[in-house]
């Protein structure tokens, strides 16, 4: 791999020689990572522009690097879709110092071949009731796609979907790779309260909403299990670059499930994905 | 332990804010003045991240049950002790049984009451920060109602007794604001006119400004495609234009993931102007480089160490060697006069 500087770029040592520190790109062969300014105290390193599971995977890895890196400085880091703003002191370490360290970690990133048996990420099986006042908009999703309910929550419930990122809500998963054959656009007019838990689909994308919100999504089911919960050890069920596999239950098992996760007796269901 | 009379228009607790979550999607929230904010925990002696009282635009009014040392920052809330006014940017003692009230703001929008140890909520993910439309932190999450009793924590870090703050750290709050802001992320996604519009023209902040965001009117901003970007993190500070062409500023409320394109960020220490600017007032936009920003920043740091500084007993260190000694005739009688210089 090659990392390339644009001409106006600097280095760690050229900053402290006080010189002018501008965008970066780095180029990395296959596309160039792009150094952005978010005010003083922010740092973009933009992977792409699109959406795009191999990016996402990118900017993940990178995270997971920085988290383990402590490096002094940084206060935090917020992966998105396609890019990580890495919250820093400037006080405390240059833009430049920081940008030369982000590109060590990417080198080190390309250069290495992924390991077998490390871990990826965790896959979190999501309980959903479909239908019925659970999924007041499954019948419109059937319907769009010429589909009968049944095929609708088999295709929903065929495959893991990666956690791109988290944002909107607390909790609130930004999952990709859902298939087109279930895709159904936003409600025009949005509706005021969403039930916390509703599971829903826009467009080709899928989520549920972890606290009660206004949201124009299609409803198509509702899980008892509660992504967010500020005063529980662990606020958060899954993080950014997991996987969610949702599973159809019975509104029996639905309230058991709703019951146990009342009192704090509910162990969610999660394995670890091994890289493949 | 003090209560709540009457709530005001939007009062909440926050301190610096719920950091280490946004990856979950978790706003930071905190003050939205963080000088305002921190001066006041200064006066009265409190850690930097005490949780404090903020005030928008019409204030509360609380009774003590306790004497209390507290103070009273931002805007100009003309704040009354038993009826009798006091002093804005100083702290006081609150004898027990009194009440402290707070009315329209006279200038500014959010004021600050910090009371000597911090209000003692519980901290929820490391923050005692009120993010209300998650229903976190503060006082189960919300906004502060009649009959709210509030306790008192233990967040003390130094000595602190009744003091005003030297006139050179009061911030004057005007209707207009100039407001410095470094480009980026997306300002590649401007024409250069566009770029040139926005720091060139006035822009009016409008009704819809909150603790979430400031939404401004003025010269439309074009983009040279589209507005929208996949969705990607949002600063404090950060500038969204919507295709609509105004811009929106994202504030201590902002949800963590936004889907404009930013053409660029108000610095860090510029948001208290912001903060206190009120709908109806103007905003220009002023471009810097990235070295003016952090030597900005490095200016407000220094500023909390000099205004700490300010507050310690001034100590009157004599030197002979600096005495000087004259006879002075007033009125036909003679005196012995001795001078020395007094340093600090």
């Amino acid at each position: 791999m090659i990392l390339a500087r644009s001409a106006l770029a600097g280095s760690c040592a050229e900053a402290a020689a006080g010189l002018k520190q501008t965008e970066k790109v780095v180029d990395d062969g296959m596309d160039s990572i792009r150094l952005l300014n978010a005010g003083e105290q922010g740092l973009v390193v933009e992977f792409g522009r699109e959406i795009n599971a191999e990016l996402n995977k990118k900017v993940h890895r990178l995270a997971r690097k920085l988290a383990a890196q402590t490096i002094a400085g940084i206060t935090e880091v917020v992966p998105t879709y396609r890019s990580l703003l890495v919250y820093f002191d400037p006080l405390k370490i240059s833009r430049a110092c920081l940008a030369d360290r982000i590109e060590q970690l990417l080198a080190a990133q390309e250069a290495q071949l992924p390991e077998q048996g490390e871990a990826i990420g965790n896959l979190v099986r999501i309980p959903v009731c479909y239908g019925g006042e659970f999924g007041p908009d499954l019948e419109f999703v059937a319907q769009h796609n010429g589909l009968t309910v049944e095929e609708v929550i088999r295709i929903h419930t065929a495959t893991p979907y990666q956690v791109y990122m988290l944002g909107f809500t607390p909790g609130f998963p930004y999952l990709g790779g859902m298939s087109e054959k279930i895709a159904a656009p936003r409600l025009e007019k949005p509706r005021l309260k969403i039930p916390a838990g509703s599971v829903g689909i826009a467009g080709s994308q899928t989520g549920f909403y972890p606290i009660e919100s206004p949201g124009g999504w299609r409803l198509i089911g509702r899980t008892p299990i509660k992504a967010f919960h500020p005063e529980s050890p662990n606020p958060f069920m899954f993080a950014a670059g997991d996987f969610l596999q949702f599973t159809s239950v019975a509104a029996d098992e639905f309230y058991a499930i709703q019951r146990r996760v009342d009192n704090g007796t509910y162990i969610p269901e999660i394995t670890s994905l091994p890289r493949g | 332990m003090f209560t709540t009379i009457n709530p005001g228009f939007f009062t909440t607790i926050q301190d610096e804010g719920r950091w280490g979550y946004q990856a979950y999607g978790m706003p930071v929230a905190g003050a939205m003045d963080r000088y305002a904010y921190r001066v006041a925990n200064l006066l009265v002696g409190n850690k930097p991240n005490a949780a404090a009282i903020e005030m928008t635009m019409l204030g509360a009014a609380f009774k003590f049950d306790d004497e209390q040392l507290v103070a009273i920052c931002g805007a100009d809330m003309q704040a009354k002790l038993n009826g009798a006014s006091v002093k804005n940017w100083s702290s006081f003692i609150v004898p027990k049984g009194s009440e402290l009230r707070f009315e329209y703001a006279a200038s500014g929008c959010r004021a600050y009451l910090a009371v000597r140890g911090g209000i003692d909520v519980p901290s929820v993910l490391g923050s005692r920060s009120t993010y209300t439309r998650a229903k976190v932190g503060g006082l189960q999450g919300r906004a502060l109602q009649q009959g709210d009793v509030l306790d008192i924590g233990q967040d003390i870090d130094s000595e602190a007794g009744p003091r005003t703050l030297a006139a050179q750290y009061i911030p004057q709050y005007d209707q207009k604001v100039t407001l410095r802001v470094l480009l980026g992320p997306q300002d590649d996604m401007f024409p250069a006119e566009a770029i040139a519009t926005f720091f060139g023209s006035c822009y009016t902040i409008t009704e819809e400004a909150d603790r979430m965001g400031y939404r401004l009117e003025g010269a439309k901003i074009t983009h040279i495609d589209k507005a929208d970007i996949v969705s990607d993190a949002l600063c404090f500070g950060a500038i969204q234009i919507p295709a609509h062409g105004m811009p929106i500023i994202m504030m201590a409320d902002r949800q963590t993931t936004g889907g404009y394109a930013k053409i660029g960020t108000v610095i860090g220490p510029d948001l208290m102007k912001l903060a206190q600017a009120k709908p109806g007032d103007s905003v220009r936009f002023e471009k810097v480089e990235e070295p003016a920003a952090v030597e900005a920043l490095r200016a407000e740091r220094q500023l909390y160490l000099q205004i700490l500084e300010s507050f310690k007993p001034k100590t009157a260190v004599l030197s002979e060697s600096l005495q000087r000694y004259y006879q002075v005739n007033v009125g036909g009688t003679v005196y012995s006069v001795a001078i020395q210089e007094v340093f600090e």
